[in-house]
């Protein structure tokens, strides 16, 4: 048995060293190289100033803009370190509500958040998607039908009309990988970004 | 339930299938000692360890020095995940400034990480430094998938050998199963997962101002060289809280796709390579079909609940499945067919929150992970889990018939079936034990994030996750506390190795037997007669065992949310 002492420690070591620090450097270094965008993180630049990453959902409340979804994402209480307060896409601390099936809380904030919404378009049904958290608290898509759902509110807060907005929801909606993997969803922030770009011309 | 869903469900399957038999054809070859196209690049380094470890290739092991290599190989493993995590602070790779981890967590996380468990009371990005990440967490994510393997292959060979005194040698395996199998595997999937979004940096968190002016902080990393590894090897432990549900750890449904296939492949092939080294191919589908009903059948039932939804949101008029907790990327049916993937296999990433899962749909992975994660399961630990219960369903034919039983060749007597039972008693002792301390003792009821049986189903699913080396969680638990630290260590620690040793035994026993050729007698094991038989002994035997707890948890919730009650 002693005999098994040396290689214990040193061929732990040598396939750490292998595992543990030269592959994941190695592959920084050629991941860099071949795909410098992703493996920085996707970021969004704007007159040279990051706005956000493309995969990375972020907080919209303002009415011109197209609202995520809800996030229960937290951040550290900045009065006392030890307890939490929410802090919606912290994409530093990524986390969902963890709410279960017959939670009241959760039965709660869904009937609040569908009545607000009913009062926002009173013509269509609310999309579950806009009324719920995602896993991560940073989805950065929404259902094609939770975009047109507040298409007439930006519509009006932007003075543009229904239809033109309602074809920048179409062109911006990505449909399933080859027709069959995965959902069909509208990349938030890139949509916000289209709109500012049309309001500017 | 759509078409399409179902399209992808059937897709998944296929592919699994058609991966089982070249990827079990190659690993035959490199735990046989061929040689393989990589050869030439690898043989020298291979040459090179174990020229500086001291390893005699040629010399193979009995079945308790194996152990007890494979033991010290673990102690050593723990050390060095301990040692990094509490002083990460003053090493280099830390941008973000992370402190050093407390000792509660730094040792449920290290146990955690060397039992393939990779339960995560570590919250990714606020707690840990990139260099704790890389060779704390990566490193270990090769070597328990490896070792996993390794002893699923000893195992084998006991099924395989006859009259021979010696399974192999543990430190050859361990090195040519990272070298040979996991690392090329990785290097490509690592580039695969950049193409799709995945960061792999050493730089700092990124301060951005987003649209409406507000600032984001964004947590980045060398993030896909270590998600390979967690998927490939079913580790699951996260780079970020929020696993393969964080999109920089998920970026889309492609990468979704391929990471669940990745969870399936090596745990399938392991299947063929059992039938190969046993002599008959179809030895190894029998067992592959095994694990497929019983996997079908959760899916089923999963995918039912979760597109079905809640009471709460049938009562607002809300359609389109239960989507508290899932991202649109991937919809309810890729985050229903992950959850079930990677409990049926002890792999523990999430793509969706289990904890907001509806009763049933939550209940399908605590029931996978129950019946011991035999479908497909770990690395290497599914094989040799499965085998475990296939050892039992043999005794029972046995039984029946009034014969000794035997299987592929070898007389399964006392001693082994008595081994067998001890490694499967291991679970609800484990389980069932800790749970009902989780439930009592004041300090771990503060834990619990919901009311009613939805709380007790999170204690439950802690403890059954980490017995079975799992790693997802019911996670609305606060699980970082001094209690949950130290008794999941514990649980994740007996369910590991309390499952290893025995089965371990059992390949020294059988391997020292001699081979006998079937007769008129035999019971055939590669037909459905067989097939039926060991989902029963599984069914019978978890079902037993488990069906009065979860009768407690999400069986009772179900009637309550049916009836309407709220907590």
């Amino acid at each position: 048995m002693l005999r098994e002492i040396r290689p214990a420690i040193v061929l732990l070591l040598a396939l750490t060293a292998i595992t543990g620090l030269a592959y994941p450097l190695a592959m920084t270094a050629i991941a860099g190289t071949l795909f410098p965008v992703q493996a920085q993180g996707s970021l969004i630049e704007k007159d040279g100033k990051v706005i956000g990453s493309a995969l990375i959902g972020q907080e919209f409340k303002d009415d011109k803009y197209f609202h995520g979804r809800l996030s229960a994402t937290l951040a550290p209480d900045p009065n006392d370190s030890t307890k939490t307060v929410s802090a919606p896409y912290n994409a530093a601390n990524s986390g969902g509500s963890n709410l279960g099936p017959t939670s009241k809380a959760l039965a709660d904030r869904l009937k609040e958040d569908v009545d607000k919404l009913r009062g926002e378009n009173p013509n269509a049904a609310v999309p579950v998607d806009l009324v719920t958290t995602s896993a991560s608290g940073l989805d950065p898509d929404i259902s094609p039908d939770a975009a047109q759902f507040q298409v007439p509110r930006v519509a009006k807060a932007r003075n543009l009309p229904e239809d033109q907005v309602k074809q920048l929801v179409t062109a911006n909606t990505e449909g399933r990988l080859l027709g069959l993997l995965g959902e069909p969803r509208v990349n938030v922030l890139a949509l916000n970004l289209a709109l500012d770009r049309r309001a500017a011309k | 339930m759509t078409v399409i869903g179902w399209l992808q469900i059937i897709l998944f399957c296929v592919i699994v299938v058609a991966l089982t038999k070249p990827l079990g054809w190659y690993m035959t070859r490199v735990f046989g000692g061929d040689p393989t196209f990589l050869s030439p690049v690898l043989r020298p380094i291979e040459a090179g360890i174990y020229w500086i470890s001291g390893v005699d290739e040629k010399r193979e092991q009995h079945w308790l020095t194996y152990t007890v290599a494979m033991l010290l190989f673990h102690v050593g493993g723990f050390l060095i995940i301990y040692g990094v995590m509490r002083l990460q602070a003053v090493l280099p790779f830390n941008p973000a400034g992370q402190g050093a981890v407390a000792e509660d967590l730094s040792f449920n996380t290290a146990v955690s990480f060397i039992t393939n468990t990779n339960w995560q009371n570590y919250g990714g990005e606020s707690t840990l430094s990139y260099l704790t990440q890389m060779v704390g967490l990566t490193h270990q994510n090769f070597l328990s998938a490896a070792t996993g393997i390794v002893l699923a292959v000893a195992l084998i060979r006991g099924f395989a050998r006859a009259s021979a005194r010696t399974v192999g040698n543990f430190w050859v395996d361990v090195t040519r199963c990272t070298l040979y199998i996991l690392l090329p595997i990785c290097i490509v999937y690592t580039l695969f997962l950049v193409w799709q979004g995945m960061p792999q940096t050493l730089g700092a968190y990124v301060e951005a101002t987003t649209l409406e002016g507000a600032k984001q902080t964004i947590a980045v990393g060398p993030v896909a060289s270590q998600v390979a590894i967690k998927m490939l090897g079913t580790n699951g432990g996260g780079f970020f809280n929020a696993n393969a549900a964080h999109p920089f750890e998920n970026p889309t449904a492609l990468s979704n796709f391929v990471q669940m296939l990745s969870i399936f492949a090596l745990g399938a092939a392991l299947t063929n390579v059992f039938g190969r080294m046993v002599g008959n191919q179809r030895q190894g589908w029998a067992i592959l079909a095994v694990m497929g009903l019983l996997f079908i059948a959760g899916v089923g039932v999963c995918y039912w609940a979760e597109a079905n939804g809640t009471s709460a949101m049938h009562a607002l008029g809300l359609t389109g499945g239960n989507m508290e907790g899932k991202e649109v990327r991937f919809g309810i049916v890729a985050s229903s067919l992950f959850a079930v993937i990677t409990t049926a296999a002890s792999c523990g990433a999430v793509n969706a929150m289990h904890d907001s899962f509806t009763a049933l749909g939550g209940m399908i992975p605590l029931i996978n992970m129950q019946l011991g994660e035999i479908i497909v399961g770990g690395v290497g630990a599914g094989m040799y889990g499965m085998l475990l219960f296939v050892v039992l369903a043999i005794f029972v034919a046995g039984l029946m018939v009034g014969r000794t039983p035997e299987y592929v060749g070898k007389k399964i007597e006392a001693r082994e079936v008595k081994m067998a039972m001890l490694a499967i008693l291991v679970l609800p002792l484990m389980i069932l034990g800790w749970t009902a301390v989780g439930v009592v003792y004041p300090a771990a009821v503060a834990s619990m994030a919901n009311a009613g049986p939805h709380g007790f189903t999170e204690v439950l699913y802690a403890f059954t996750s980490g017995t079975a080396n799992n790693g997802s969680a019911f996670a609305g638990l606060t699980g970082n506390t001094f209690f949950y630290n130290l008794t999941l260590a514990s649980a994740m620690f007996v369910g590991r190795f309390f499952m290893i040793v025995p089965a371990m035994a059992i390949a020294g026993s059988l391997a020292a037997k001699k081979s006998i050729p079937p007769s008129m007698g035999t019971f055939p094991t590669t037909g459905g007669l067989f097939v039926g038989l060991v989902v029963g002994v599984i069914l019978i035997m978890g079902g037993l065992t488990f069906f009065p707890a979860l009768a407690l948890g999400p069986i009772v919730e179900h009637l309550a949310m049916n009836a309407g009650n709220l907590f």
